[in-house]
């Protein structure tokens, strides 16, 4: 057997071992590497930071699943931070019935960190189901769609709700999504209300993402781990995103790699079978 | 007949008025529409409660038809059933820190995430495995993606510096283009759709083979 007919006949546990290797080296021996800050991530950075202070508060949908936390997580902890950073308000729901535990711990953390008050700095609105329906309900009343905040509490009485009725008294959502909620928010919120959105999505997600950016239907978007390791730098707080980015620079240059070696192996495998003088078909 | 015939026209009614009404800016139009919202919502969640019971019913024919892996429908009975009565009847069972959100936080998360990560493995044996430059397209393909995994993380950046700009016009050129037309044609394909559906020419949606 030739060396190229081994290397194509590897047992996959060899590559399962490599991999394994390659995503956790870097957590205990950080590389330290750069993020340069792209075009999409920087402007929904400056959209969350022209907002006021104690003013109208932001929405922010924490639309992910625990299959998508890795990348998600870090995108909402950035985000709340920025905003409890600049006194700015934050409402926050979710549109997956699993994203209740997952929105509630991000801002309970995020909050733990800061100086803020639930119901007058923060508030978590929970869970309602029926993505078009909550979206295009929210822009006609919030009370109509969450009467009552997450632990029962009416709306009326949380004083950063008090004057909050729809999307006129809310200038910026921002959904974190690792399935179609993002793209909803631009269907039924922006399209309808003109409501400004800004979106996270994973890193498979976001060539999706990229022609409601480009029609200015989304201000800004966060793709993958790369974009919350971005939005952390901008927010000088670098934690899990930034710390992922080393085992994913490793993993996809030994993807690379692999792809590489695979590939110069089978076009050697195939040149040693072809007749000879025939030349590779 | 009325079986058919009442669905159909409610279909017709609520979806004409629902196209319509956008271009109506009267408000009795708007409290209408408000108001079939907050049915929608309503009708919404009634689809949690089909989907839990459809859930119970396959399981529990299994276990009494004694099927080879029933041990799994006990175990997906029995996780059931705990979250539902920690939902329901804990006294703190909507606070931060309650026993339903330790089980989901601790038990869900952690294996949901570990199933979706495992995926990193596959993708990489079968990249090692499949990916291979046999045509033109697959060779644009294969430079394509190689450029973009390196430019999208920061070792790229040190690799050259021309990758991330590399990367951002293979984003916002060629894939936008082609992401723009799929998403025209799947919308012009969902118009006609709804259109079929509202006229009653499309009836798969109420079952039946009709």
């Amino acid at each position: 057997m030739s060396w190229a007919e081994k290397v194509l006949k590897v047992d996959r546990r060899w590559i399962f071992l490599a991999i394994g290797i390659a995503v956790t080296i870097p957590f205990f021996l950080p590389l330290g590497l750069p993020v340069i800050t792209t075009p999409p991530v920087q402007s929904l950075y400056d959209a969350v930071d022209e907002l006021e202070p104690n003013a109208a508060p932001l929405l922010l949908s924490i639309d992910y699943a625990p299959a998508t936390l890795p990348e998600l997580e870090p995108m909402s902890m950035a985000i709340l931070r920025h905003c409890f950073e600049k006194d700015v308000d934050v409402v926050v729901m979710t549109l997956h019935p699993a994203g209740y535990g997952l929105a509630e711990r991000a801002v309970l953390n995020a909050a733990e960190e800061y100086d803020v008050t639930y119901g007058e700095d923060f508030a978590f609105l929970g869970f309602q189901p029926g993505v078009s329906a909550v979206i295009l309900g929210m822009g006609i009343n919030i009370r109509n769609v969450f009467p009552e905040d997450a632990y029962g509490t009416p709306l009326d009485e949380l004083p950063l709700m008090q004057g909050v009725r729809n999307y006129d008294d809310i200038p910026l959502v921002i959904s974190l999504a690792g399935w179609s909620a993002a793209e909803a928010w631009v269907y039924f919120a922006y399209q309808p209300y003109r409501q400004t959105v800004g979106a996270g999505v994973t890193a498979v997600m976001a060539t999706d993402f990229y022609p409601y950016l480009n029609a200015g239907q989304l201000v800004g978007l966060l793709g993958g781990m790369r974009g919350a390791a971005e939005y952390e730098g901008l927010v000088q707080h670098p934690d899990q995103g930034t710390r992922g980015m080393d085992s994913q620079s490793v993993i996809h240059l030994l993807i690379i790699v692999l792809i590489a070696i695979g590939n110069t192996a089978y076009f050697m495998a195939r040149r040693a079978k072809a007749p000879s003088g025939g030349g590779v078909s | 007949m009325m079986r058919r015939q009442i669905p159909l026209a409610l279909c017709f009614i609520f979806g004409v008025f629902m196209t319509i009404q956008y271009f109506i800016p009267h408000h009795s139009v708007a409290d209408m529409q408000e108001r079939i919202l907050m049915w929608l919502q309503t009708l919404l969640a009634f689809a949690f409660l089909l989907g839990t019971v459809s859930l119970i019913k396959l399981h529990y024919h299994k276990i009494r038809n004694r099927a080879d892996d029933r041990a799994y429908s006990f175990v997906a009975l029995a996780g059931l059933l705990t979250m539902i009565g920690l939902g329901f009847f804990h006294p703190s069972h909507n606070l931060p820190g309650s026993p339903f959100s330790q089980m989901f936080l601790n038990v869900q998360v952690p294996i949901e995430a570990t199933m979706f990560s495992l995926l990193a493995f596959y993708i990489a044996s079968a990249a090692f495995r499949a990916f291979r430059a046999r045509t033109l397209e697959a060779t644009l393909l294969l430079v394509a993606a190689s450029i973009v995994m390196l430019g999208r993380v920061p070792i790229g950046d040190l690799i050259h510096e021309g990758l991330p700009q590399a990367t951002r016009w293979i984003l916002e050129v060629p894939n936008l283009a082609s992401k723009r037309g799929v998403m025209i044609g799947v919308g012009l394909g969902m118009m006609s759709t709804a259109l079929k559906i509202i006229l009653g020419i499309e009836r798969a949606w109420m079952g039946g083979g009709d």
